[in-house]
């Protein structure tokens, strides 16, 4: 029997809880912890699980509507579809894993979020993601988009569910902190949802899935701190991920779902059996007690401490019926999955954790989640920036030579090298593969299916984290719109840097409060998410990075509308206003190299006017196709939607103002539509009865994009800048987008 | 028509199989599990469907190859009844030795999923007597280790026998170069065993058989078997 160390105050400091941190549990418990205890409090009470800066500033969100079921606080959030059938779904990040190991810790982030989404008893049918790379210029930023493309990909293929839309993009700021966001997306009857809460004194709990090994131990302790120079030295913090038995545990969890034998489930993810077993219990208002002894261990000689932290992959937790316990245990059998009960509910409301019959933790369960320190950290407001004026802004390059920098730049360029490698097929129901606005996912037969999107503008939010946070959560519900869904709900995952560094505090909380703005102004309220703080190396931030997942429903597939010209001869109408804002653009970071001045603003109510008015367009079938105008605006929306159909178009007259500026320019609430040349003028009058800017700009058709004043360029032209960057440059070439980055 | 689609620890495209089969068949497959040893009575047509059986930790397939049910799926094969074995399903083929050569990484060493062109190689077969002569078909694949090979006298021996079901080719039905996603030797996308009652292939025609998802050029090879079996 080994002897635990001694609490000292080095002991305290390396668990990542600060000498006031740890007088609150002395306080609490009357007494000092064990060693084992000490553990449990810090994968508690760290950042990443207790949310401790966070949570004032979450609670101003919106969680609510008639149609959400489940808010943030469950493994997932739930939202009604109609039909009896619930849409489940969450975003969460894995990246200080992912930058020390980009295969495994990509892979594994993947994994988590699937069983996120499974555990309440959906099956996955989509999976999305939002990456964030340092400078293509960096010398490990290769090899990090490779690690964790493969690692995304090689957990989603095995593990059998489409991944069918993400956001990759680049910037300085993620040379020493990439970002990895994984999202997940499954479906339930709605009276067949899961949840962790405990129930019933005496009840089995169970322990379903992959052994306990020492892989992970703290792995949410290093979610919570920020990078130093020694970051490789914690590789073996990282998890290794199996999509094989992670597929075994779906399938054996849903057949014993059906069974009814199962009470609470509750995934083992960041902090594991610790965490995950505390919140049956807290939720249920009820004791755990836990016979380490029984845990199914993968290497021998574990300790207590080693079990209740071990992040190993794949596991479960569940509250069984006792009736049924036999039943359950079979069907985990036959699966070849390990079962093992390994403690029971009490009504002592203490946490109790048994080794070789020493009782090595005895805590009060409630208090280990309610009572984590709560910070109301100083933040700075970030100071406003001039608005550019376009006229001063000269452009240093011809405008035809500025579009197709900015179709082979980095952020812009097309991401199918990337999504290539990801599964996007499987299911048979991809209806909009990856490189539209919004995939589309149908459900089971149809009609109806999902519209599914990641958005954010990270360099919009450094410069005005209000206007950024709404523009992401607007853009988010824009792409939604585009191929015509009913935008419904948002999962959030919150990437920023030191909450102890005023600024970055200051950057957190004025994006939630633009994120919040948006979401309630546009109806699409915040159902699930994660908040991943300390995203910093050696003092320097990344850039604030609220990543939005939007879900939205597509009443009949049929009607999905995609983002390439359909036909030659058909009349392109914008929809939306261009002043031609150039602030924070894109062309004004490639083509200038300025990353200056205010991100174009926000009007919610014109958003949702504009947006109602494209979506009936499409709901319709008067659109034949939609495309959103997001980075590098209305020059490279146009060629991306010739791109996409190898059609070209004749633009006869453009928006008033300089051209460079009403062709590159960021204007927010904008889209791009074509319709039959007949029905243009009824879709233009429509629009003006209703309010809302559209103009006729010209017609599809012909090789080329032909610009008023411009060089025609031909489409395959256009095509080859767009599609052979990024291949280019994963191949170790440096082409032109991608040196000055 | 009677089929039966085997699932395997981590086989993960048996639904789409099935699917595809109830929609050529009007009839549900049965699926069987991977440690049974025999086969429902009455079966015409055995599916091994495509995933990552035993997570493809060892070779793809190797361990499915040796599962319980291989063997009723050899005698099912032996007395000629009809096997089709898909992606991961055509590597199980492949190490159980139904069908001859491996699947090795493809030659860019990387997993590959996008929309392929390939040319129906021959028509007088169970599988595809509802395509045209020399039909270019668009289908789906998706896997990292489809690059086929095999010995020289093998290839040889496939080509000579019309064994070669389909050919990775460009939307003119021309083979080779970048129309080749894996480096598969001869551009082979998919073979037939002696008899051609068991064909391998690493494409996915289970997911292109609608409309709205990409096309329907999957369906002929479902309609191929259906038509043969009840003919």
């Amino acid at each position: 029997m080994q002897t635990e160390p001694a609490i000292t105050s080095e002991l305290v400091a390396a668990h990542g809880l600060k000498p006031d941190e740890y007088e609150r549990i002395v306080g609490l418990i009357g007494r000092a912890p064990t060693f084992t205890e000490l553990g449990i409090f810090s994968a508690m009470w760290n950042e990443h699980c207790s949310y401790k800066s966070s949570r004032i500033h979450l609670r101003k969100l919106p969680t609510s509507a008639p149609w959400v079921i489940q808010g943030p606080g469950e493994n997932a959030g739930v939202i009604d579809i109609g039909d009896g059938q619930v849409c489940i779904f969450k975003m969460e990040s894995h990246n200080h894993p992912s930058f020390i190991e980009p295969y495994q810790g990509a892979a594994t982030g993947v994994g988590g979020i699937l069983r996120d989404v499974f555990t309440m008893g959906a099956r996955p049918i989509a999976c999305l993601n939002l990456l964030r790379f340092g400078s293509p210029t960096h010398s490990k930023t290769r090899h990090l988009v490779a690690g964790v493309v493969a690692g995304i990909g090689g957990y989603g293929n095995s593990f059998g569910v489409p991944t069918v839309g993400g956001s990759t993009g680049f910037h300085r700021a993620y040379d020493g902190n990439i970002l990895v966001n994984a999202m997940a997306v499954g479906l339930a009857r709605r009276d067949e949802i899961f949840y962790a809460k405990a129930s019933g004194i005496g009840n089995p709990i169970v322990y379903l899935g992959s052994k306990t090994g020492r892989d992970g131990i703290h792995g949410a302790t290093m979610a919570s701190a920020s990078f130093e120079a020694d970051a490789e030295e914690k590789r073996p913090t990282v998890q290794v991920g199996d999509p094989f038995s992670e597929k075994l545990l779906l399938e054996a969890c849903l057949e014993l779902m059906k069974s009814g034998a199962v009470i609470a489930i509750q995934d083992m993810g960041a902090a594991g059996l610790t965490s995950s077993a505390v919140e049956m219990g807290a939720k249920g208002n009820l004791g755990i007690e836990l016979d380490l002894d029984r845990i199914p261990c993968r290497e021998i000689g574990m300790t207590a401490y080693e079990m209740m932290l071990s992040e190993s992959q794949e596991r479960m937790l569940m509250v069984l019926t006792p009736a049924k316990e036999k039943e359950a245990e079979a069907i985990f059998r036959k699966w070849g999955l390990d079962f093992a009960v390994i403690g029971k509910t009490t009504d002592t409301l203490r946490f109790v954790v048994r080794r070789h019959g020493e009782i090595m933790a005895d805590l009060p369960i409630k208090e280990l989640g309610d009572e984590a320190p709560l910070y109301d950290r100083p933040h700075l407001t970030t100071p406003k920036r001039p608005k550019i004026d376009p006229v001063a802004t000269p452009a240093p390059v011809s405008n035809d030579e500025a579009l197709l920098r900015l179709l082979g730049s980095p952020d812009i360029c097309s991401k199918r090298w990337v999504w290539e490698q990801y599964d996007h097929l499987i299911l048979g129901n991809t209806i909009i593969a990856p490189g539209g606005d919004a995939a589309v996912v149908r459900i089971e037969d149809g009609p109806k299916g999902l519209a599914l999107t990641t958005d954010v503008n990270a360099r919009y939010c450094a410069a005005d984290p209000v206007e950024g946070g709404k523009q992401a959560v607007a853009e988010a519900w824009r792409n939604i719109t585009a191929v015509g869904g009913r935008p419904l709900a948002v999962t959030d995952n919150l990437n920023f840097g030191n909450p102890e560094r005023p600024e970055s505090m200051g950057q957190f909380v004025g994006c939630l409060e633009g994120v919040g703005e948006a979401c309630r102004a546009l109806d699409f309220p915040i159902v699930s998410g994660n908040v991943s703080l300390y995203n910093e190396t050696q003092g320097a931030g990344i850039l604030p990075t609220p990543a939005i997942g939007g879900v939205g429903v597509v009443d009949d597939v049929k009607t999905a509308c995609g983002a390439g010209f359909r036909m030659a001869g058909e009349a392109i109408l914008l929809i939306g206003e261009t002043e031609g804002w150039l602030g924070q653009s894109a062309w004004l970071a490639l083509i200038c190299g300025r990353e200056e001045g205010a991100p174009p603003p926000v009007n919610l109510a014109v958003e949702r006017r504009n947006g109602d008015f494209v979506r009936s367009l499409v709901v319709d079938r008067r659109a034949s196709a939609v495309h959103d105008l997001s980075e590098g605006g209305l020059g490279v929306a146009l060629a991306e939607m010739a791109i996409a159909s190898g059609l070209g178009a004749e633009i006869a007259a453009l928006p008033e103002g300089p051209a460079h500026a009403v062709l590159f320019g960021e204007d927010q609430a904008r889209y791009l539509v074509t319709c039959a040349a007949d029905s243009a003028d009824a879709i233009l009058k429509q629009a003006a009865d209703a309010g809302v800017p559209a103009r006729r700009l010209g017609m599809t058709g012909g090789d080329s994009l032909r610009l008023p004043g411009e060089q025609p360029i031909l489409v395959s032209i256009l095509r080859t800048a767009y599609e052979t960057a990024l291949p280019s440059y994963m191949a170790g070439g440096t082409p032109d987008g991608f040196a000055n980055q | 028509m009677r089929a039966a689609v085997i699932l395997f620890p981590g086989s993960n495209r048996e639904g789409d199989a099935a699917r595809a089969l109830r929609q050529a068949t009007g009839r549900q497959p049965d699926i069987v599990w991977h440690a049974d040893h025999d086969l429902p009575a009455g079966i015409d047509l055995v599916v091994l469907p495509g995933g990552f059986s035993y997570g493809d930790y060892l070779r793809c397939g190797a361990i499915a190859g040796r599962a319980p049910i291989m063997d009723a799926v050899r005698r099912h094969a032996n007395r000629g009844g009809l096997v089709l074995g898909i992606c991961n399903g055509f590597q199980i083929l492949c190490e159980s030795g139904v069908l001859p050569g491996v699947l090795m990484r493809n030659a860019n060493m990387h997993f590959v999923c996008r929309m392929q062109h390939l040319r129906v190689e021959r028509r007088a077969t169970p599988f595809t007597s509802s395509y045209k002569p020399h039909q270019i078909i668009k289908v789906a694949i998706a896997h990292g280790e489809g690059n086929y090979e095999a010995d020289d006298p093998t290839i040889e021996a496939l080509e000579k026998d019309g064994r070669i079901a389909f050919r990775y080719c460009d939307s003119e039905g021309v083979a080779g170069g970048a129309s080749n996603p894996n480096g598969s030797r001869n551009d082979i996308a998919g073979i037939y065993s002696e008899r051609f009652n068991v064909l391998g292939l690493m494409p996915h025609p289970e997911n292109l058989i609608d409309p709205l998802v990409g096309g329907t050029d999957g369906r002929g090879l479902f309609e191929s078997i259906a038509g043969f079996a009840t003919a």
